[in-house]
């Protein structure tokens, strides 16, 4: 009989029951929350007199619609500054720590459970936003739910689920230089497309996984949900251990090497069997752009645009013509062309801190090209705090760029910073989707060294262009 | 959640692939804290173009959405089925679909039908041709009929799915009827509490070493 996957050794441990012809009902070990996909759950509660029913197995912050001004500058929309107050009234109300605008802790929600400790490997965590994929680096089970089952997970801490197929993705050998886990992770979106991970959970594999750090590993599992995939993992090594060892919600001392001891077995067996795999070669690879309107448009920076004519199929010729229309370009144009009108460093995908180091590292000693906005938002106030600590705060303003406050920021525009309609923006979030960064704006995907490169260029870039 | 048994309207084409749900409902809308009132945001940086499908009178008033592979992928927010359901929504036919837009619908009592892209696109042909056609969508049957046309196809939905469908049932009521178990599992679980880490107020209780 073939091993079990690392998928499959989480699910085991956390069968509450599995009835006949019922979806198992899955037991969730941490519940993250945020104010826009909570309200209507709270008030669900409410009028059906329920109650959270492990309000210490959950954990609340402010991060979509925050203002990244400084502190001193009110919530200026009365929408937004309600929503915020109503996430303070529910989390007092029920009784569930909060991270409001401001606190230490506070953060986009993706980035502070990792650096807290509270995301540890072989738990099951869930949280209304389609990126707590992200958590799988540590090896646990993440997904993003609704709003009804957000309301679901807080009455019942449980999730009614059916069995997700599972599908390796091995990434052989190692990248060439200047490759980031991004460039890695755009790869793979765009070889599997928007919907080839549709039912799966992904386990990335291969030496470039193991290579990478926790921050990195985040990045890879974040875009998940870009293929499709509503959860991806990587199994614990000493990398997962390590990262792990002295935050806070991890234990210490002999506890600490009780628990690791446990974590180290959430790694799939030798002999375990995926319904499905993909091989990519990491020396393959190159930093990559999204040209397009989904994330599965990828092509290399040294590229160019490509063409409708490039299509095998009627469907596939129309997505072409109306992205390159929508995004103002023309088949052929090479990328290294293409100017940007405002840069976005920041998002649960690229805000932690080894990506604000690597940024500042392209941008040190150099200026933001003439007539570009360029923005860098830090994942978390904890994140913030170690940037100056380190001063890159300093060589970002030296460059031109702006510093601000943490929270989600552009990459989804539901706070002050959005693009105007027309703008091209070279983004490190997430997603490319029309409007995404504000309605008309023009979004293309990279990593953060090509967004800081990009910057200072002024239009698309790779860091050996500015050294 | 109401009870499903059947729909019946008629049909809009919405004949583009991987319509996400950012563009379903724009991240703008989601500042607010009720659950009504987003109809008015569905597609709204498409509605103010008038050669829009929605804007086209033949198919004002429909309540089968029509659309193209991947409808719905994307952001996981429930928005976008409170949206097509509060315009008038009751059903979604598209070849393939998000997988937690999917999840959402089924929450709601919003019918998600997936068929070929074939027999999309048969569909998307004869409501062109005939705006005013009727499609009957039977939940108990899981079938999709155009009458007039003698057309009639099959789906799937998972047996629970469609149960819960067609008895209106709440999700939570069911699994709070496994309580017993719930407690049974809590007894044996091994999730550490956040109270041992911060206190409610979001302080910690420990120190903690910088981070890097």
């Amino acid at each position: 009989m073939a091993g079990t996957t690392l998928y499959e050794k989480i699910w085991a441990d956390h069968v509450v029951t599995a009835p006949d012809e019922e979806p198992t009902l899955l037991y969730i070990d941490l519940h993250l929350v945020h104010e826009v996909t909570s309200p209507q759950a709270f008030e669900g509660l409410r009028l059906n007199g329920r109650r959270v029913r492990r309000p210490d197995l959950t954990l609340a912050t402010a991060d979509h619609n925050v203002p990244t001004d400084p502190l001193s500058v009110p919530v200026m929309d009365p929408i937004s500054k309600r929503q915020l107050e109503v996430l303070g009234e529910n989390c007092a109300e029920f009784d569930i720590t909060l991270f409001p605008r401001g606190h230490e802790n506070q953060g986009i929600v993706h980035i502070i459970g990792p650096e807290l400790g509270v995301t540890q490997p072989g738990m099951t965590i869930v949280c209304g936003d389609s990126h707590t994929s992200t958590h799988g680096a540590f090896g646990s089970l993440a997904f993003g739910i609704g709003t009804s089952e957000v309301e679901h997970v807080l009455a019942t801490q449980t999730l009614p689920q059916q069995k997700a197929k599972t599908m390796s993705v091995t990434v052989e050998g190692t990248p060439p230089p200047g490759v980031s886990a991004k460039d890695i992770v755009l790869a793979i979106v765009g070889r599997l497309g928007t919907g080839g991970g549709a039912g799966y959970v992904i386990e990335y594999r291969g030496e470039a996984i193991e290579g990478l750090s926790m921050e990195g590993r985040m990045t890879v599992c974040n875009m998940s949900i870009e293929a499709g995939a509503r959860a991806g993992l990587v199994a614990v090594d000493e990398t997962t251990i390590d990262y792990l060892r002295g935050r806070p919600g991890v234990p210490t001392g002999d506890e600490f090497d009780v628990a690791a001891r446990r974590w180290r077995t959430f790694v799939s067996d030798d002999d375990a069997r995926f319904d499905a795999e993909i091989t990519l070669r990491a020396g393959d690879l190159t930093p990559f752009v999204t040209w397009g309107t989904n994330p599965a448009q990828v092509v290399a920076l040294s590229g160019a645009v490509p063409s409708p004519d490039d299509a095998t199929d009627d469907d596939e010729k129309s997505t072409i013509s109306r992205a390159l229309e929508y995004m103002d370009l023309n088949p052929g144009t090479p990328l290294r062309s293409v100017r940007v009108d405002v840069v976005f460093i920041g998002s649960c995908t690229n805000a932690r801190i080894e990506d604000l180091r690597a940024a500042a590292q392209v941008a040190r000693g150099h200026r933001v090209s003439e007539g570009v906005r360029a923005l860098v938002v830090p994942g978390s106030r904890r994140v913030k705090s170690q940037a100056e600590a380190e001063g890159l705060d300093q060589v970002f303003i030296d460059a031109g760029f702006e510093w601000r406050e943490p929270g989600c920021s552009m990459c989804l525009g539901m706070n002050p910073d959005i693009l105007s309609p027309g703008q091209r923006c070279a983004s490190t979030s997430n997603r490319n989707f029309e409007g995404r960064q504000g309605r008309g704006g023009r979004t293309h995907l990279v990593s953060p060294v090509v967004a800081a490169a990009t910057a200072i260029v002024g239009r698309f870039a790779s860091p050996e262009e500015v050294a | 959640m109401k009870p499903v048994r059947v729909v019946e309207g008629r049909g809009v084409p919405l004949d583009r692939s991987d319509v996400d749900t950012d563009q379903i409902i724009p991240s703008d809308w989601l500042k607010r804290v009720e659950r009504t009132g987003f109809g008015r945001g569905l597609f709204s940086e498409w509605r103010d173009d008038p050669n829009f499908v929605l804007n086209q009178p033949e198919f004002v008033g429909a309540t089968i959405l029509i659309a193209g592979p991947r409808f719905g992928t994307g952001s996981s927010r429930e928005h976008a089925v409170w949206a097509l359901m509060d315009y008038g929504f009751e059903a979604i036919v598209a070849p393939s679909f998000g997988d937690i837009f999917r999840n959402n619908s089924s929450k709601q009592g919003l019918v998600i039908v997936q068929l070929s892209v074939l027999d999309v696109e048969e569909l998307m042909a004869m409501v062109r041709a005939n705006p005013s056609r009727l499609i009957v969508i039977d939940v108990a049957r899981l079938s999709v009929e155009v009458p007039d046309a003698d057309w009639r196809r099959e789906f799937a939905l998972d047996p629970m799915t469609q149960e819960r469908l067609l008895e209106g049932w709440d999700d939570i009521a069911i699994s709070l009827r496994r309580e017993d178990e719930i407690t049974r599992y809590e007894a044996t679980s091994v999730a550490p509490s956040l109270r041992n880490v911060f206190d409610t107020s979001g302080h910690e209780r420990v120190g903690c070493s910088d981070i890097g």
